[in-house]
């Protein structure tokens, strides 16, 4: 099994580990609720090594990037992140990633881990066939740890060990400079919803920064954060997980996230079968599930209109903010309008939900 | 950890006070620390037969769903319904509080074949 940096300090704080996609990664420390109401209402911090962060450079690095992903890479400046995603030619999902401009001969993917070793093989794959001269694609997954610090207290934290202007930085922008003397990327981004950055930093100095901000949160009531609330954070706020909402098998206007897939940007892999889906209707939508109901709706279970069944849950957990059930599901478009009440077959008991739109929680 | 030496113990992580012919079930503490915040309790119904080994009812932590075995073959007599309200309570208090229901044994000497305590911590030593 794959190991983090951290993955020492993780069993010294006595986190619960399991494996995540091939990686020895911690689901709790102190408990999912109670770390989940800690990123929510002062900070958390998160090992997220086992992501993968893979360089593209070179004079045509950008041309390169508007075919390989959906969202129009060219409006991004140096200094901004973008939410995006790859596709097959079929439209179904690869991977969704967020995209790092450097300069304009200088990118850099942030992907899943469990998707590293497709992704770069994939990204070398179409690079081959376009025949797009004059670009490098580096995978350096294993030279990065990630670390996240998210909630609301994230950035007087991060403060006490950067002289950087972390207030100027705006929400999906990053910087590069020297935390606690160690040069990083001090990115603007998240997956919980809250205001929170994510460090890129050398693996060698990961455990020395981790315990530095676990000293200066302590104050501020500082937690470390598992995978198990990282889950329930991004599902209060619907963010899509590869290999739950997104997949081969479904494509971005499927999963909801037609916002990032720009169909009036220049041809792209993937355009042609997403253009026809969008013309034919698509045939399922993401939507978000409040339960009014007691029960938990899982992945996988079964969603009826009526007697007849217009979908599956693809995420679902008890909402530790709002302490009811909450799902992420793919269901027919008749049955996707905000407000319809649906009906989940929670363990062969059908319990009554209602259509809503994510965010679940504010 | 613990595991009080006068309860009866099962491979399916519960355990068992016998009063009599009524049996008091509930899961180990082993059990409520493997899943977590408990945050969902279903129980049967008073006047239910239960089976030996059959599912009677389920448990739910944020991340996961267990099902809960009957250790003895009888009728359900009661139910801590304190438990569908604050679920929580399992973590809290696996053996006291957090009792989940009471069967009537059809055959009292069916709780000879359920483990001691150190039978049982033999057992999950194996598991983890």
């Amino acid at each position: 099994m794959q190991k983090t940096p951290l993955n020492q300090i993780h069993r010294d704080l006595g986190a619960r580990m399991v494996d995540f996609g091939g990686w020895d990664m911690p689901v709790q420390y102190a408990g999912v609720i109670e770390e989940h109401l800690a990123v929510r209402q002062s900070a958390g911090l998160f090992d997220v090594s086992h992501m993968g962060e893979i360089q593209v450079t070179g004079a045509n690095a950008l041309a390169y990037i508007q075919w390989l992903t959906v969202n129009d890479a060219a409006k991004l400046v140096d200094g901004q992140v973008q939410y995006s995603a790859f596709c097959y030619p079929e439209g179904g999902v690869v991977d969704d990633v967020t995209l790092y401009r450097f300069s304009d001969t200088r990118f850099m993917f942030c992907v899943n881990a469990a998707n590293i070793d497709k992704d770069f093989a994939w990204m070398q794959q179409v690079l081959a066939d376009s025949s797009i001269p004059e670009v490098t694609l580096v995978n350096r997954s294993k030279e990065f740890a990630q670390i996240a610090l998210q909630g609301p207290k994230a950035e007087k934290i991060l403060a006490c060990l950067t002289d950087l202007p972390l207030a100027n930085l705006a929400y999906y922008h990053f910087c590069e400079g020297e935390v606690d003397a160690v040069q990083m990327i001090v990115s603007r981004t998240g997956y919980t919803g809250e205001d929170g950055f994510e460090l890129y930093l050398p693996a060698a100095d990961a455990g020395t920064i981790w315990q530095k901000l676990m000293a200066a949160g302590q104050p501020h009531g500082l937690q470390p954060i598992g995978l198990g609330a990282r889950d329930t954070l991004r599902l209060e706020k619907g963010y899509a997980l590869y290999g739950h909402e997104l997949s081969r098998e479904i494509t971005p206007l499927e999963a909801g996230l037609a916002w990032i897939t720009k169909l009036d940007k220049n041809d792209f892999v993937g355009k042609a079968a997403l253009v026809a889906q969008k013309a034919d209707g698509v045939p399922r939508r993401r939507v978000g599930l409040i339960m009014l109901e007691r029960g938990i709706p899982r992945e996988g279970y079964p969603v009826f209109q009526g007697d007849i069944e217009v979908g599956v849950v693809t995420s679902g957990t008890m909402s530790p903010s709002l302490k009811v059930g909450i799902a992420l599901a793919l269901v027919a478009p008749e049955a996707a309008a905000a407000g319809t009440e649906l009906e989940i077959a929670v363990r062969n008991n059908r319990m009554k939900a209602k259509v809503a739109r994510p965010p679940f929680v504010e | 950890m613990e595991f009080p030496e006068e309860l009866k113990y099962t491979e399916e992580h519960e355990w068992v006070m016998i009063e009599e012919d009524l049996a008091v079930v509930g899961i180990t503490d082993f059990a409520q620390d493997a899943l977590g915040d408990v945050v969902f309790v279903e129980l049967p119904e008073v006047g239910t037969a239960v089976e030996a080994g059959k599912a009677f009812g389920v448990v739910e932590s944020v991340k996961a769903v267990s099902d809960v075995y009957a250790p003895l073959t009888g009728t359900i007599e009661e139910v801590n319904d304190d438990l569908i309200d604050a679920p929580e309570i399992i973590n809290t208090s696996p053996y006291e509080d957090g009792w989940m229901v009471k069967i009537r044994m059809a055959e009292a000497s069916d709780a000879d074949e359920l483990m001691d305590a150190e039978a049982y911590q033999a057992l999950i030593a194996e598991e983890s």
